[in-house]
């Protein structure tokens, strides 16, 4: 077997060592409460031309962004990836290295998480920022759990129009009860319905911006409103990219900031993995859950990094830990910083404005079919649009097309029927004008 | 700045001191839309982002990159921690465009190749626990346990015994056993270890009464040993109608060798960055798959695997009627799918002979180490081990050397250290985990650096209480770190700095 080194002499030299007559005499103590050397219904090991060969077929299965005409956002976006990306996270010393504990020795990853939560820090316009986390959704519950700590209060607010998986992941991680959560359903976030909520019982309101249906909102007065009652606001962002053109959340007056970083370094890989970033004020760092580099000095007086704050984690605290947290993103990270650090301030607003461009040329192109009614007044790089048919099937005879166009709103949302005819469409700088255009015609085929 | 680059190691500034506002490592094109549809949040701000061209962006990150140890430069032997050899097929195979350039909601029609990958993935890891069902989703080890004991606080709801709360856990256990418990508001009572180095199980009966939800147990557990009575405990957890969670974290001692389903446990999560090679990437992305007996496997979270006559689908509704029974759902979309490739091409290129082989060589490895040494350090338990060996620090007493020095030393010889104070229950923990990819080559020339350096203590502390000096950086001051948080560079540092 070509991972393994041991030759068959090298083993029974060891067995000599130990002093065992043969290799199940170690597992002796196992043997006599259950049987040892089971059966299986498997098959043995395959060459890496073999395992090569079936993994290829299964992929050839399936329909990728880049052999099809390619619209679908909703939380994972399709963007170009630099080459330079994935060979440095394919670099040993990165990929093969892990959580940081020995800081002499993993200098290379402290350094780059730093980068990584300063740069976080800067685009969502917050003060702090960790490590990372799984992804964008875990990050959104943790981000409850935080302020459910921080203010000792139970309630959450989440708002009508906040990605229905993000709400189920919020609502299943940290634990709340029907009693304690409220969540409408509606096209555009309703401030209003919001308000109403708030008590002295809420310890937070969650907002996603740009929202599920793509619309982007100024957050301030509500910002304002859910302070004066003492509870926090939780913003969600799933494209990092819209932070480019938009206000970030920390001047709104954002509390906590979950964001998914997938735009950045990473792609789509069916739905995982991913980066999760999370920030929020300096006066809650010591409820932030995850890892966190801070800086420190050696004893020859020389500036390094380390982890820091262990004291609210897991592997100090136990049962009294922030959260459990363990293993986080760390290489999903380092394919978000080092693409963040190639675009730099220019290009990634430039490349910010290029998905908005794109949006808004697909939106002038669709709405001339008359059948078709956008939702939004507002959009970043992705939008909903009301269709004459179902939306899932409109979205079936498109991909039959070569054309997977979007994400039909039942297929998140399967209990309201009224939702049945919107499908969310997202565009991004990969999709060129000739994509657009086929997009349109395969449309009014399949209308 | 002062330059203190000694031959390879180079310094190496942090970004925001090198990078620009002008530059930039990639060509985009020009936008030429007049009007924005952004609406009244849209702001053209100055974010303070710095850029690097390509070639100074590679330099940079690779310069940091050669301040990291890393196994594919030499054993890293972490206990419970599974550093093993990482496959550089694998890295290949989760780069098919049909596997990484797929939108996890893009029709079921279009992903048939990823769903039965998902299937095939799943039906190795039920056939190698022995367990009836499997839920992919769990981004990490940490998760997969959310994920078992929102299983087990679902069943005990639906069985209106609420006032079940009461979570046992040994005090050898992960730390993210007893976060997880009282994460889900369960209470957590701490069982002691015996002399043995395994659970205690008289204590462990007293302390279960009417309100004994779950037990949550490694096993082999963190002292690198079996435990023994996981049988008698099962049975008793399950007649006191309990359940009993297993943290599969050292499911490599196992693996092809012996089922967990064989020993009573109702749920277990595997970390396929352990067990299934899937690389650790400096502290991840992972992933915890999580295994179920029949009692748990209704309980499961959304998305759901399934198959008609022909094709494959989802039930990704928790309210549908095929799961209504579920806790819910633990992340956005279905899983790791990158980490699933990864470790299904790993379980194909061993197949079922092969994964026996890894787990008899990883114990004979773990094993071997131990004999070796057993003269002059001090195992914490006498027997044999599984895949790790656990030393306490009786070795160093009188040298005033203390494990945190002998593990500095040990990075001065070129080794990354082994897992050093913990399991908490062995004074001044020292937990070797070599895994089954270490060559005897290696493992020999590990064992005679320990043994020269544990003879090296004789000697006196000086030597160990200044290492490391070789690298990069040396023994940092952590509690400056915790104490004045510095957490991202601020403009001003540069303004100070000038």
């Amino acid at each position: 077997m070509r991972y393994l080194p041991l030759t068959k002499n090298n083993r029974e030299e060891m067995l000599s060592t130990i002093g065992a007559n043969n290799i199940d005499e170690l597992f002796s103590n196992i043997a006599e409460k259950v049987s040892i050397n089971p059966k299986f219904d498997l098959p043995n090991h395959k060459t890496e031309m073999e395992v090569e060969k079936h993994l290829s077929l299964l992929s050839d299965k399936n329909l990728h962004a880049d052999n099809s005409n390619f619209f679908i956002g909703g939380g994972s976006y399709k963007h170009h990836i630099p080459a330079s990306v994935d060979h440095i996270i394919q670099r040993s010393e990165f990929l093969t290295s892990y959580t940081p504990y020995q800081p002499e020795i993993s200098q290379g990853t402290l350094q780059y998480l730093y980068e990584f939560q300063t740069q976080v820090s800067l685009l969502t316009g917050m003060d702090i920022s960790n490590a990372s986390m799984y992804d964008g959704s875990t990050a959104a519950a943790e981000a409850v759990s935080m302020a459910k700590r921080i203010t000792k209060r139970n309630q959450v607010i989440l708002s009508n129009t906040i990605h229905p998986h993000y709400a189920d992941v919020i609502k299943t991680v940290s634990g709340i009860k029907d009693s304690e959560f409220f969540y409408g359903r509606n096209f555009s976030i309703d401030i209003d319905y919001l308000l109403n909520e708030v008590n002295e019982n809420t310890a937070c309101v969650v907002v996603q911006n740009p929202d599920f249906f793509g619309s982007c909102y100024d957050l301030s007065s509500l910002a304002e409103f859910v302070q004066s009652k003492g509870a926090l606001l939780i913003v969600v962002v799933t494209e990092v990219l819209s932070l480019g053109m938009m206000k970030s959340p920390g001047a709104m007056g954002a509390d906590i900031v979950a964001c998914e970083g997938q735009s950045l370094g990473n792609p789509m890989n069916f739905g995982g993995p991913y980066v999760g970033l999370l920030s929020t004020k300096n006066k809650y760092l010591r409820q932030i859950p995850g890892r966190i580099v801070g800086e420190s000095e050696d004893v020859d007086g020389k500036k390094g990094f380390v982890l820091t704050l262990s004291a609210r984690e897991q592997h100090i605290r136990r049962e009294k830990a922030t959260s459990n947290i363990c293993t986080n993103s760390g290489l999903c990270s380092l394919a978000f910083t080092i693409h963040l650090t190639l675009l730099g301030e220019k290009g990634f607003k430039n490349l910010s404005r290029l998905n908005h461009e794109s949006a808004l040329n697909l939106k002038e192109k669709i709405l001339k079919i008359p059948e078709f009614k956008l939702l939004n007044k507002s959009f970043f790089n992705e939008f909903t649009i009301e269709l004459p048919i179902k939306g899932e099937v409109f979205v079936d005879r498109m991909a039959e097309k070569g054309v997977l166009a979007g994400i039909p709103v039942s297929r998140l949302i399967n209990n309201n029927k009224e939702l049945d005819n919107f499908i969310v469409v997202a565009s991004t700088e990969t999709n060129t004008e000739d994509d657009m255009n086929s997009y349109i015609e395969a449309a009014k085929e399949v209308l | 700045m002062k330059n203190s680059t000694k031959g390879l190691n180079h310094d190496e500034p942090i970004l925001f001191e090198i990078g620009g506002m002008d530059k930039s490592g990639v060509d985009l094109n020009e936008p030429t839309f007049k009007e924005n549809f952004i609406g009244e949040c849209f702001e053209n701000r100055e974010i303070g982002l710095p850029g690097l061209s390509e070639p100074e962006s590679i330099r940079h990150y690779v310069r940091l990159s050669r301040k990291n140890y890393s196994i594919d430069a030499g054993l890293y032997p972490l206990g419970s921690c599974t550093m093993k050899h990482n496959p550089r097929l694998n890295e290949k195979m989760a780069r098919l465009k049909g596997f990484s350039e797929i939108h996890p909601l893009q029709p079921l029609s279009t992903c048939q190749g990823a769903l039965e990958l998902i299937d095939e993935i799943s039906t190795w890891l039920k056939e190698l626990t022995g367990m009836q069902a499997v839920t992919m989703t769990p981004k990490a080890g940490a998760q997969g346990e959310l994920c078992g004991m929102l299983a087990i606080k679902k069943a005990i709801e639906a069985r209106n015994e609420c006032h079940r709360t009461k979570v046992l856990v040994p005090d050898s256990a992960h730390g993210t056993n007893p976060a997880t418990a009282a994460f889900l508001g369960f209470d957590v009572v701490t069982i002691k270890s015996d002399k043995n180095g395994r659970l205690n199980f008289d204590d462990f009966k007293e302390n279960v009464d009417k309100n004994f939800a779950a037990a949550m147990i490694t096993n082999p557990n963190t002292c690198g040993l079996f435990e023994d009575d996981i049988i008698e405990i099962a049975n008793y957890i399950h007649d006191a109608g309990g359940y009993l969670y297993c943290d599969g974290a050292n499911f490599n001692a196992l693996v092809g060798k012996v089922r967990p389903g064989d020993l009573g446990i109702d749920a277990m999560h595997i970390n396929l960055h352990k067990t299934f090679s899937t690389p650790h990437g400096g502290g991840g992305p992972g992933s915890g798959p999580v295994v179920f007996s029949d009692i748990l496997k209704d309980f499961c979270p959304a998305p759901l695997l399934k198959k008609d006559e022909e094709n494959y689908y989802l039930v990704e509704n928790h309210n549908d009627k095929d799961i209504n029974k579920s806790f819910g759902r633990l992340c956005v979309f279905h899983g790791q799918m990158g980490m699933f490739v990864r470790a299904l091409s790993y379980m194909m290129s061993h197949g079922s002979d092969g994964l026996r082989q890894v787990s008899e060589d990883a114990v004979l490895n773990a094993n071997y180490i131990k004999s070796s040494l057993e003269d002059i350090l001090t195992p914490a338990y006498e027997g044999y081990c599984m895949h790790e060996v656990l030393f306490n620090d009786d070795f160093l007493n009188g040298t005033g050397v203390e494990t945190i020095d002998f593990a500095k030393a040990l990075i001065d010889k070129g080794y990354h250290p082994m897992t050093i104070y913990f399991p908490l229950v062995v004074h001044g923990a020292l937990l070797v985990e070599p895994t089954e990819t270490e060559s005897k080559n290696s493992i020999d020339q590990f064992i005679e650096t320990i043994r020269e350096l544990a003879s090296k203590t004789q000697d006196g502390e000086e030597f160990f209480k200044k290492a490391p000096i070789y690298t990069p950086i040396r023994r940092l001051d952590e509690t400056k770190a915790a104490r004045n948080p510095v957490l991202r560079w601020q403009k001003n540092d540069v303004i100070a700095a000038e």
